[in-house]
C-alpha cells in the first residue's frame, strides 16, 4: 500500500483485567508518540458493543488504514474486531492484535510499574508491524452439498440420516458387512430398556430406504484429498477402488472395548468376562441362573496408563444388575464393586436406587487396594475385597465375575486421523476443534466428529452428537460456499526449486507438487508458517507475518 | 432456503448456539430471552473446566455475534406469553417489557448509571455487590443498552428523582414506554431455559444464610471474578479477609431422598468444584483447600485428569465424607466442619475459613408455565420430557419443539453446545420438510 500509514491504536482495560495492572491512560499517551500513530484512546471493554462502535467511528473519523486492538487474545477476539474494521470500509487484514493481558497483566500482576512498560513495548511492536500490513482478501470456496459419513453404528446412521433428511447426498461407509456398529453387540439399552436391535433395527431400515443415502459396507476409506467443499476420497470395497466427491465428512468410527487380559484372572478362569460380554449374554439368553455375580468396575481405568474415566460403565453395569435381579434369578446376589459411582444426571441416580431397591449391593473398593479375584476351593470363584465404607475385608463367592472395561480408540483410529489429518488426544480418542464451544468440529474445516470416537458416551448421547455434528456440516453445505482466511503461504515459483521439503513438513497437505515446484492450495493452508521458516531457498511467504514485518516488530522491541 | 422462521427461547449458551447455527445456515431466527441481557449463567462464571478458558472471554465473541447477525433478531427482556398452532406453522406472542430506556438511542455510555441515586443489590453478582436502579447488566451484556429497574426507581415508585433523563446525553430516557406484544410466525421452536442453583437452605445444618462465610458455588464464582465484586480478589463476606482455607461440601440438596432436595446428581458439580479450588490455588496457593465428596464424578473429557492436576500440581485435598455439620466460631467467623472420614473412620473436625456449597441445580423455576404455553411435558423436576429419550434426546413431547441445554437434562457446557447443535439440525429438518410439501 503506497498511501501513507495512519494507525488507530485502541487499548482496553478488560474491565480491571489489565486496567487494574497497567496504567492504561499511559500507555495511551505513549502509544500517541509513535511514528504514523494519528490516533489513539482506551476503552473499559474494547469488545463490547460500545468498544467496537468507537473504533468504526475513529476510522471514519481519523481516516485510519491500520487499526491496533491492545487488548486480549486474537483467538478469541480477533474476529469480532476484523468485522467492526470491515463494517467501516477498512480491509480487515489491516488490523494488527497486541496481546497485553495474556502476555502482559495476567503474568505481571504483581509488577505494576514494570508491566506498563511492558505493554508499552507490546503496543510498539504491533504498531511497527501494522505500519507494514497488506490488505489480503479471502478465499471463496464452493461446498458440494454431499457429505461422507464414517462408520454406520448409531452416530453415523443418526448424522447420516438427519443430514439427509435435509436434503444432503450422503455417502455412508461402514467397514463391517453390517451396520450397527456397537449396537449389534447390546442387549437393553438404559435408560429406556429398549432392546438395542430395535433400535438397530428402525435406524438401519430408515438408512437403507432413505433416497438421499448411499450406503457402502465392507468398505474402508483409503484416501481422502482436498479441502472444505471439495473432498476426493478413495474407498475400497471388497478390493474394489470407489471414488467419492463430497463437501464435508462427519467420523463416526466409534470404538473398541479393552481387552482386561491377565486382569482379575480373565483369561484364567471361564467364570471371569467383560461387561460387554454380559450384554452378549444377556441379549442372547445364554446367561443361566447365576446365583452370585461380583461386578468390578473401572477394570483398567483411571490408572495411570489409562487416566479418564470411561463415562458409561457404571450406567451400564447397574443396568445389567437390575436385568440380573428383574430377568434372570430374583434370588441372586448381585455386587457391584465401584471405586466412584458414576450414576450422573437425571435418571442413573434413579436406576441406581432401584437397584438398591431390588437388593444389589454396592461396595467402595480404594485405588491402591484392588479386589482380588481366586478359585474358590468349594467350587466356582471368589472375590476378595476390601470394603472401604465398613472398613473390613469380604469374600464373596462368585459364580460369574463381569470386569467392566473401558471403551478405547481403535487400534488403526492413527492411521485414519492421518488420512484425514485431524488429530487424537492424548487419551487417543479424536480432538475436537475447542473443548467448550466446538465440541463436533475439528480445526480442519469442513470435518466433524460424533459419537464414541470423539470419548466414551452412551447411545443416547451419541445420538444428540451425531445431530449436532449433522448440524455443523449442514452449514456450509445449505449456503453453497465458504469464506477462507486470507493469512495464507505463497510460493514464488521463481525461486522454488521443487526440493518438496514444505509438502513434507506440512500437517495440512496444503503443499502439493505441480511441475515439479510447490504451489500452496489455499483453502487447506491454516497458516501456520513452517512451510516459510523451513523454505532453504526463501521461496515461501506467510501473508501477513512476511519477515519483513516481524522483522520490524522485533527491531521495535529491541530499540525501541 | 425457506421463509419459515425459527424461535428460540433462553439466550444462554445453549440458544446462542442454537441460533447461530440456525442463522449461519440461512433460517431467520427469533430469540428471546426474559432477562435484559443475553449470556446466561456462562456470562456468570470465572472460568470453565477442564482447560480453564476464561469463560466470558469465549462467551462474548458469540454473544455479540448473535447481535451482529443479519438472520438473528433478539429480543431481550421478553417473554413467551402464547404459542398457537403446530409444527411449520406456530403463532407465537413475545411480550416485551419496558426498559424505558430506548433501545436505539442508548449508547451503552454508562453516565446514567453513574448519577442514578440509587444503590440495589445486583443480581448478576448473585446479591454480593450493588448495582444502580438504571444499570447494564454486565460489562459485556448484550444489548449493551441501559434499564430501569422500575421496582427500585424512585421516580418509579415516589414520583421524584429523573436525574438519569437529565444527564442521557443520547436523550434515550423514556419513562412512557409501554409493554409491547410481538407476535411472529415460526416453523419450529427451539427452548434452552437453563438452570437455577437452589439456595441451599433444606439443608439447615451447614448453616447457608445463618453464617455469612458460608456461600453458594455460584457466589463463590462471583468473588473469584475479576468482574465480581470484590475484582477478583477471594475475600470472605464477614470481615474481607482473604481465607486461609476452604472447603467445599458436594451434593447439597441432591443424591438425597430429603425433603426439599433433589434425588439427582447435578452434574457438574465434582468438576466445577475442582476449577473453583484450583482457581483459588491459583490466587493463592498457599489456601488449604478441601472437597467433600461422595462420588468423584469426573466422566467427561479429560475430567478425571483434570482431578489428577488438582491433586497432584496443585495440592487440593479430597476427603470421601459427607460432613454432618457446620458450626461458627463466635469470635473468628471461621466455620467448624464435622465429618466422618469414610476411608479412615474417624470422626473429625476441621476449621476453614469459607465453606462453599455445591447446592443442587435445578430447571428454571419458570418451566412448568412455559411448558403449558408450549403444550409439551416436564418431569416431576421441571425438565422438558422427550417422548423417546434414546432416540430423540432433543425432540419435545410436541412434534416441532426442540430443546437443549439444562432445561433437557444435567449437563456441562460442552454437552449443551452439542446438544444445541442437534436441535438446530432437527429444527432445520422439520423446515426443510414443510417447504417440501
Amino acid at each position: 500500500m503506497s498511501e501513507e500509514p495512519r494507525i488507530g491504536v485502541f487499548i482496553c482495560h478488560c474491565g480491571i483485567n489489565i486496567g487494574g495492572v497497567v496504567r492504561v491512560p499511559e500507555v495511551v499517551e505513549y502509544a500517541k508518540t509513535l511514528p504514523n500513530v494519528v490516533y489513539a484512546t482506551d476503552h473499559l471493554y474494547m469488545c463490547s458493543a460500545g468498544g467496537l462502535q468507537t473504533i468504526k467511528d475513529a476510522i471514519r473519523k481519523h481516516q485510519l488504514n491500520r487499526v491496533v486492538v491492545a487488548s486480549c487474545t486474537p483467538r478469541t477476539h480477533e474476529p469480532l474486531f476484523r468485522e467492526a474494521c470491515e463494517e467501516a470500509g477498512l480491509n480487515k487484514y489491516l488490523f494488527e492484535m497486541a496481546n497485553i493481558r495474556e502476555h502482559c497483566s495476567w503474568v505481571h500482576m504483581h509488577e505494576p510499574d514494570r508491566a506498563t512498560e511492558k505493554a508499552k513495548e507490546i503496543v510498539r511492536m504491533a504498531v511497527a508491524k501494522a505500519r507494514l500490513l497488506e490488505p489480503l482478501e479471502d478465499v471463496v470456496v464452493e461446498v458440494k452439498p454431499s457429505a461422507l459419513v464414517i462408520g454406520a453404528g448409531p452416530a453415523g446412521m443418526t448424522a447420516a440420516l438427519s443430514l439427509a433428511n435435509q436434503g444432503f447426498h450422503v455417502y455412508l461407509v461402514e467397514r463391517d458387512a453390517e451396520v450397527g456398529g456397537m449396537l449389534r453387540r447390546l442387549s437393553k439399552l438404559y435408560p429406556t430398556n429398549r432392546p438395542a436391535s430395535e433400535l438397530l433395527e428402525k435406524l438401519s431400515k430408515s438408512v437403507m430406504e432413505h433416497k438421499n443415502i448411499t450406503l457402502y459396507t465392507s468398505t474402508t476409506v483409503e484416501e481422502v484429498s482436498g479441502f472444505i467443499g471439495n473432498f476426493q476420497v478413495t474407498a475400497k470395497r471388497n478390493g474394489e477402488e470407489l471414488k467419492l466427491e463430497v463437501g464435508t465428512i462427519i467420523v463416526a468410527t466409534g470404538a473398541s472395548v479393552y481387552e482386561p487380559v491377565g486382569l482379575y484372572g480373565y483369561g484364567v478362569y471361564d467364570g471371569v468376562v467383560t461387561q460387554l460380554q454380559l450384554e452378549e449374554m444377556l441379549r442372547d439368553g445364554r446367561i443361566g441362573k447365576p446365583n452370585s455375580v461380583v461386578m468390578i468396575q473401572c477394570v483398567g481405568a483411571r490408572t495411570p496408563e489409562r487416566p479418564y474415566c470411561s463415562r458409561i460403565c457404571c450406567a451400564t453395569a447397574i443396568k445389567n444388575a437390575v436385568a440380573i435381579k428383574e430377568d434372570v434369578n430374583p434370588a441372586a446376589k448381585v455386587y457391584v464393586l465401584y471405586r466412584d459411582l458414576q450414576a450422573y444426571g437425571r435418571e442413573y441416580e434413579e436406576l441406581f436406587r432401584r437397584a438398591q431397591e431390588l437388593g444389589v449391593t454396592f461396595i467402595n473398593y480404594l485405588e491402591d487396594r484392588p479386589p482380588e479375584v481366586q478359585a474358590n476351593p468349594a467350587g466356582g470363584l471368589m472375590v476378595k475385597v476390601y470394603h472401604a465404607t465398613l472398613g473390613r475385608e469380604f469374600t464373596l463367592p462368585a459364580d460369574l465375575v463381569v470386569l467392566s472395561t473401558p471403551l478405547i480408540q481403535h487400534e488403526d483410529a492413527k492411521e485414519l486421523s492421518q488420512i484425514l489429518k485431524v488429530p487424537l488426544g492424548p487419551d487417543g480418542f479424536f480432538l475436537e476443534a475447542h473443548v467448550k464451544l466446538r465440541p463436533v468440529d475439528f480445526s480442519t474445516d469442513g470435518i466433524y466428529v460424533c459419537g464414541t470416537a470423539h470419548g466414551p458416551k452412551n447411545v443416547a448421547e451419541s445420538i444428540a452428537q451425531a445431530h449436532a455434528a449433522a448440524a455443523r456440516a449442514s452449514i456450509p453445505m445449505a449456503s453453497g460456499k465458504v469464506r477462507v482466511e486470507g493469512i495464507v503461504a505463497v510460493v514464488d515459483r521463481g525461486k522454488c526449486v521443487g526440493c518438496g521439503l514444505c509438502v513434507e513438513l506440512c500437517r495440512f497437505g496444503a503443499h502439493v507438487m505441480e511441475g515439479g515446484k510447490s504451489k500452496v492450495i489455499e483453502a487447506l493452508c491454516k497458516g501456520c508458517g513452517v512451510c516459510a521458516a523451513s523454505c532453504p531457498q526463501r521461496a515461501i511467504t506467510m501473508k501477513h507475518f512476511t519477515d519483513q514485518q516481524i522483522l520490524a516488530a522485533v527491531e521495535a522491541a529491541f530499540r525501541g | 432456503m425457506s421463509e419459515k422462521a425459527v424461535l428460540v427461547i433462553g439466550g444462554g449458551i445453549a440458544g446462542i448456539q442454537a441460533s447461530l447455527d440456525l442463522a449461519n445456515r440461512g433460517i431467520k431466527v427469533y430469540l428471546v430471552e426474559k432477562t435484559p441481557s443475553i449470556g446466561g449463567r456462562m456470562a456468570q462464571l470465572d472460568k470453565t473446566f477442564p482447560t480453564m478458558d476464561c469463560s466470558i472471554c469465549i462467551l462474548a465473541p458469540k454473544m455479540i455475534e448473535c447481535a451482529r447477525h443479519p438472520n438473528i433478531e433478539l429480543l431481550t427482556y421478553s417473554e413467551v406469553v402464547d404459542v398457537h398452532g403446530s409444527v411449520g406453522d406456530f403463532t407465537v406472542k413475545v411480550l416485551k417489557r419496558p426498559r424505558y430506556v430506548d433501545e436505539e438511542k442508548c449508547t451503552g455510555c454508562g453516565l446514567c448509571t453513574e448519577k442514578c441515586p440509587k444503590k440495589v443489590p445486583n443480581e448478576f453478582d448473585m446479591g454480593l455487590g450493588m448495582r444502580k436502579a438504571i444499570y447494564i447488566p454486565f460489562p459485556q451484556a448484550v444489548p449493551r443498552v441501559s434499564i430501569i429497574d422500575e421496582e427500585n426507581c424512585l421516580y418509579f415508585q415516589k414520583g421524584i428523582c429523573r436525574v438519569c433523563e437529565k444527564f442521557c446525553p443520547a436523550g434515550a430516557i423514556d419513562f412512557e414506554q409501554k409493554p409491547q406484544e410481538l407476535e411472529l410466525k415460526v416453523g419450529a421452536i427451539v427452548v434452552a431455559t437453563g438452570l437455577t442453583q437452589v439456595k441451599p437452605t433444606m439443608v439447615p445444618e451447614y448453616g447457608y444464610g445463618r453464617y455469612k462465610n458460608v456461600v453458594t458455588s455460584l457466589e463463590l464464582e462471583r468473588l473469584v471474578c475479576a468482574s465480581g465484586p470484590t475484582r477478583g480478589k477471594l475475600l470472605r463476606p464477614s470481615d474481607n479477609a482473604a481465607p486461609k482455607s476452604v472447603g467445599f461440601i458436594q451434593c447439597v440438596g441432591s443424591r438425597g431422598l430429603k425433603e426439599g432436595g433433589y434425588p439427582y446428581c447435578s452434574s457438574v458439580c465434582c468438576m466445577y468444584a475442582t476449577k473453583e479450588a484450583v482457581i483459588i490455588k491459583e490466587h493463592d496457593p498457599e489456601t488449604e483447600v478441601y472437597i467433600f465428596y461422595i462420588d468423584l464424578r469426573a466422566f467427561g473429557k479429560g475430567f478425571q485428569e483434570f482431578v489428577n492436576r488438582a491433586k497432584s500440581m496443585w495440592g487440593v485435598h479430597y476427603i470421601r465424607a459427607m460432613p454432618s455439620d457446620v458450626r461458627e466460631d463466635p469470635d473468628t467467623k471461621d466455620l467448624i466442619v464435622r465429618y466422618e472420614d469414610l476411608e479412615t473412620k474417624e470422626i473429625r473436625e476441621i476449621r476453614l475459613g469459607m465453606v462453599v456449597l455445591c447446592s443442587a441445580l435445578t430447571p428454571s423455576p419458570e418451566n412448568r408455565k412455559l411448558a403449558e404455553i408450549l403444550g409439551v411435558e416436564v418431569d416431576e423436576y421441571g425438565f422438558f420430557k422427550s417422548p423417546d429419550p434414546l432416540c430423540l434426546p432433543v425432540d419435545t413431547t410436541k412434534p416441532g419443539i426442540f430443546m437443549c441445554g439444562y432445561c433437557q437434562g444435567p449437563k456441562d457446557i460442552p454437552e449443551s453446545v452439542a446438544q444445541a447443535s442437534g436441535a438446530a439440525a432437527r429444527a432445520a429438518e422439520v423446515l426443510v420438510r414443510e417447504v417440501a410439501r
